[in-house]
């Protein structure tokens, strides 16, 4: 009879701490930013043309061969620009990442954008329509994908890479995705 | 003047109806049916760019491509499920405004109800407990009969 009594007086406390909890966690994050529904799916089929090139051609293969970085970005996204200079950084610390140039004003301005600010691609697809992008489940630029080896997509992050995001979470599932494949 | 400012007024309000019915005017459907699933998918689908905006609604690029889509599916003469399944497959169930019934959303669904059985519980437990307490037994009733006695005494 006393536990009973324990529990009518405290268990709405512990029901009202559970409340807070689940409250603050929701207070932190950001509504904008979605989970990858392709998450623990295998990259989907796609043909692009090369950024620079008309006739070389790529598929899903290209994404294969990871742990590896696919990152959307064009030239008439501002964030994408912020991040540019991490991903170079990125790219000279041995990360590879494919760029997935992602209905881009026009061929030009994207070749004009990396001859500038330099490439950190290993690969560049182009997807002037978007196509690609919408089998991704793309909604925005950036967006970075985490791919490991067997060419299974693992994360999605949106928004830009920087020094801060990158040591203090995406490193780690980077680094994940390097021991899987060993 | 007043009528000026009446007619850019009326512009105005044309210009914003405009935005959809420009795109339903673009497309050619094969019959009636076809064009109700089209305005009904597209109320249907959420925008996951502008988000509490359907794709009806939004003027986002990506809602763009997503009424595109939906119309180029039902020309190739997909079923209404096979084209929400297909976004859902790319932009998750938050991309339906009517979210399937899973582990997940099961609390949304059983919540309340078990709240409320947990509140009609404790309720009648605490009301019958009320009435064991004020049930005397006879020995009490015999000694409370002989205090009042002693004190009328």
């Amino acid at each position: 009879m006393t536990n009973f009594r324990w529990l009518i007086l405290f268990g709405p406390l512990v029901l009202f701490a559970g409340l807070v909890l689940f409250l603050l966690k929701g207070l932190g994050s950001d509504p904008t930013e979605l989970d990858s529904a392709l998450v623990d799916d295998p990259v989907p089929q796609f043909q692009a043309q090369d950024l620079y090139d008309t006739d070389t051609t790529y598929d899903q293969s290209v994404l294969h061969n990871g742990p590896l970085l696919m990152n959307v970005w064009a030239t008439w996204c501002p964030t994408c620009r912020a991040e540019h200079e991490f991903l170079n950084e990125l790219a000279s610390r041995g990360v590879p990442i494919v760029g997935l140039n992602y209905k881009d004003d026009s061929r030009e301005k994207a070749v004009n954008w990396l001859n500038t600010l330099g490439d950190p691609y290993t690969v560049n697809l182009f997807d002037p329509e978007g196509e690609i992008a919408f089998d991704f489940g793309v909604y925005g630029a950036p967006e970075t994908y985490f791919i490991d080896h067997k060419g299974v997509i693992r994360y999605r992050h949106v928004g830009d890479v920087n020094e801060r995001n990158w040591s203090n979470k995406l490193q780690g599932i980077y680094q994940q995705l390097v021991e899987e494949a060993k | 003047m007043i009528r000026t400012l009446l007619l850019a007024l009326i512009t105005a309000f044309l210009m914003v109806s405009f935005v959809s019915a420009e795109d339903e005017n673009t497309r050619q459907f094969e019959n009636e049916q076809q064009h109700e699933t089209y305005r009904q998918l597209i109320k249907e689908l959420r925008c996951p760019k502008c988000q509490n905006q359907n794709i009806a609604d939004s003027n986002a690029p990506l809602a763009e491509d997503m009424r595109d889509r939906t119309y180029q599916m039902l020309k190739e003469g997909k079923s209404r499920e096979e084209i929400i399944n297909f976004m859902v497959a790319r932009y998750g169930d938050f991309v339906h405004y009517q979210p399937p019934f899973t582990k997940v959303t099961s609390i949304l669904w059983w919540g309340p109800l078990l709240i409320l059985v947990i509140g009609l519980g404790t309720a009648i437990v605490l009301t019958r407990k009320k009435k064991a307490v004020a049930e005397l037994t006879q020995e009490e009733r015999e000694r409370l009969e002989q205090l009042r006695k002693s004190r009328d005494e």
